[in-house]
């Protein structure tokens, strides 16, 4: 018996998002009286998920592995399970997490709830929150099946240190046909990805052209921040489409979301309400957006917003 | 090639979300239903795929009879025919064996059904769809090319986007991108006529049992007021974003 929980990284470095669904599968083994079990993937220093409540981490270092593939990933995550007798697969709610989810869910005949908020409030019947109507509405839901798993809202739970240590041992799958593979990638390696970004700036059409997104940039680079745009703006080619976040676009579920002249439609709220506080520019003070912000500024971008990088630099600076 | 296309019927994008029966029921007095966008990019890649490469396509639903006026819109844009699951939409697993049967029955080379529905937005039904019936499975997808039985598609990743090759049978998530906006189709008059005489068949749904069960649903607590900053005085925002909020 067992929790277990995929631990993701990037070359070799775990990601925070890794440490946070570790916290969150410990909280879960204190209420099921069990331990958590790790996966990971060609990944360092993995020691550290002890620090978070892991008491073993199974490492898999393959070359097979390098590039993640969701068929082959859910493989080795279901033989694991399956070794360690797992009552609860957990998983973060990255884009592979949720390509590989269902995948696996078929796989351990799991019943599996996606963008789940909290850890469960009863674990008999198991029961998690989680969130519906693209974050207008929560829904309880009771997952029935003998074996569940759990996708976690990304910055939804936090990190929580525990003091304890992991095992490690390592793993080898056995890998099936791969069926989809990887010709070549297109990812920007020096920025931050709106997925794993705790800080968002986002333009609207209130920027009025491409060309006025360097303070958006600027803004963006002194925060550790990745960019987001509304939907206007990427259909316009302004910014490109990975870009565009809400109902139809990319979810966003940061601990900090800036809007700049951004109206706040209900479909660009939708998509970024997870965030945990907004903050929005707008010069229109009757902008829908101020109502479903926690800090707002009524001004002109064109001038508020280099000014504000300003006071950031002098704070940085001031904190380093 | 043979396409079935997934539509999955969902609250419009501007609807307000309330629930009944003591929060256990999704409230549905008002609601405009509408295709799911996801789904419509992928109805109209469907079209693309007919028109150039003679492919027929079949579009399906899992739900009630109250689904019919979606599965007539999507006959209207041209699908050639539809099939209503009769059976309710419980879960993404119950759904998804409903439609491993109509894709095992009718033999289907492609599937394509959309990256998320915006009601429950599970993200599941696909994936879970692909390993029920033993296809190749590509997800967040934004273009799609089919040789024969050989697949090139593009598809999102967290920060970029990544070329894969793979073949059919295939399903795929998709989203904007496989077309674009300023593609989708509007049913026009002739469509909705021609869509009266195209078959809709019902078909009864096979014994399955839901995984999963929402029991009580809750909407986020109300919003305290903004908090006004002066334009003249920003170290007030970034104070408070430090002392207060401390998100920085
Ligand atoms: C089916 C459907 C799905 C959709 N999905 C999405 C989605 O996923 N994401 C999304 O974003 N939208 C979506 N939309 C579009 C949405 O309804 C809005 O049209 C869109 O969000 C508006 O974008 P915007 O706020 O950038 O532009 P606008 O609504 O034009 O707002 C611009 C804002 O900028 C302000 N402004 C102007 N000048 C300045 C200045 N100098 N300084 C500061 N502020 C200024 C204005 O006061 C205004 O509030 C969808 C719509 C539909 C129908
Ligand atoms: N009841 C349904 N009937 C037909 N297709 C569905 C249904 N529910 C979901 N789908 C398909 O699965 C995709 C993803 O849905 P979901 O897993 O619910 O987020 C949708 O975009 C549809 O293509």
């Amino acid at each position: 018996m067992s929790i277990l929980v995929y631990t993701e990284s990037e070359n070799g470095k775990l990601k925070k998002a890794a440490l946070e669904v570790v916290s969150y599968a410990k909280a879960i083994a204190d209420q099921m009286g069990t331990s958590v079990t790790a996966l990971a993937v060609n990944a360092e220093n993995v020691e550290t998920l002890g620090n978070y409540g892991a008491s073993k981490v199974l490492l898999v270092n393959n070359e097979a592995l390098k590039e993640f593939n969701a068929k082959t990933y859910s493989a080795t995550l279901q033989q694991a399970a399956k070794k360690e007798g797992a009552q609860v697969v957990v998983l973060s709610s990255s884009a592979n997490s949720k390509y590989l989810a269902p995948l696996l869910a078929v796989g351990l005949e799991a019943g599996y709830v996606s963008n789940v908020v909290e850890a469960p409030s009863s674990v008999s019947p198991f029961t998690v929150k989680h969130s519906a109507f693209t974050n207008k509405a929560f829904a309880n839901t009771e997952i029935n099946t003998e074996v569940k798993i759990v996708g976690l809202s990304n910055n939804s739970f936090g990190l929580v240190e525990a003091d304890g240590s992991a095992t490690v041992e390592d793993f080898s799958p056995s890998l099936p046909d791969s069926g989809v593979t990887v010709t070549s990638v297109d990812k920007a390696t020096d920025k931050v990805s709106i997925a794993d970004a705790e800080i968002v700036v986002s333009g609207g059409r209130g920027l009025k052209g491409p060309e006025n997104w360097g303070m958006i940039e600027d803004l963006a680079e002194v925060l550790g921040a990745a960019t987001a745009c509304s939907k206007p703006v990427s259909d316009l080619g302004w910014r490109p489409h990975s870009e565009h976040v809400g109902q139809t676009g990319k979810p966003v579920a940061s601990n900090l979301y800036i809007a700049i002249g951004i109206s706040g439609a209900i479909q660009h709220l939708a998509g970024i309400n997870a965030s945990k506080v907004k903050v929005v520019i707008n010069t229109d003070p009757e902008a829908p957006f101020f109502k479903a912000a926690d800090y707002g500024v009524v001004g002109d971008a064109f001038e508020v917003v280099p000014k504000l990088v300003e006071k950031l630099k002098a704070f940085k600076a001031a904190n380093a | 090639m043979k396409i079935l296309v997934c539509i999955s019927h969902v609250p419009d994008t501007t609807s307000k979300i309330n629930f009944t029966d003591g929060d256990t029921k999704f409230d549905t007095n008002g609601v405009q239903f509408v295709i799911n966008p996801n789904d419509e990019f992928g109805l109209t890649r469907a079209m693309w795929f007919k028109e150039k490469q003679g492919a027929s396509v079949d579009v399906v639903n899992v739900g009630g009879p109250e689904t019919e006026p979606t599965l007539r819109k999507a006959l209207a844009i041209g699908a050639d025919s539809a099939i209503r699951v009769n059976a309710e939409a419980t879960d993404g697993f119950a759904v998804a064996k409903q439609l491993a049967k109509v894709v095992n029955d009718g033999g289907y080379d492609l599937v394509i059904a959309g990256r998320e529905s915006i009601d429950y937005n599970g993200a599941m039904v696909p994936g879970m769809l692909a390993a029920m019936v033993n296809a190749n499975f590509v997800t967040n997808c934004i273009s799609l090319e089919v040789e024969g039985s050989d697949a090139t598609a593009v598809r999102e990743i967290d920060g970029g986007k990544e070329t894969v090759k793979t073949a059919l049978p295939l399903v795929i998530g998709g989203q904007k991108g496989l077309v674009e906006e300023s593609d989708l189709r509007i049913p026009n008059m002739r469509g909705i006529m021609m869509a009266r005489k195209k078959p809709l068949n019902v078909v009864e749904p096979t014994d399955v049992t839901a995984e999963t069960k929402a029991v009580r649903f809750e909407k986020p607590a109300p919003k305290g007021a903004v908090k006004l900053v002066d334009a003249d005085n920003l170290d007030a925002l970034v104070t408070l974003l430090h002392t207060e909020a401390k998100v920085i």
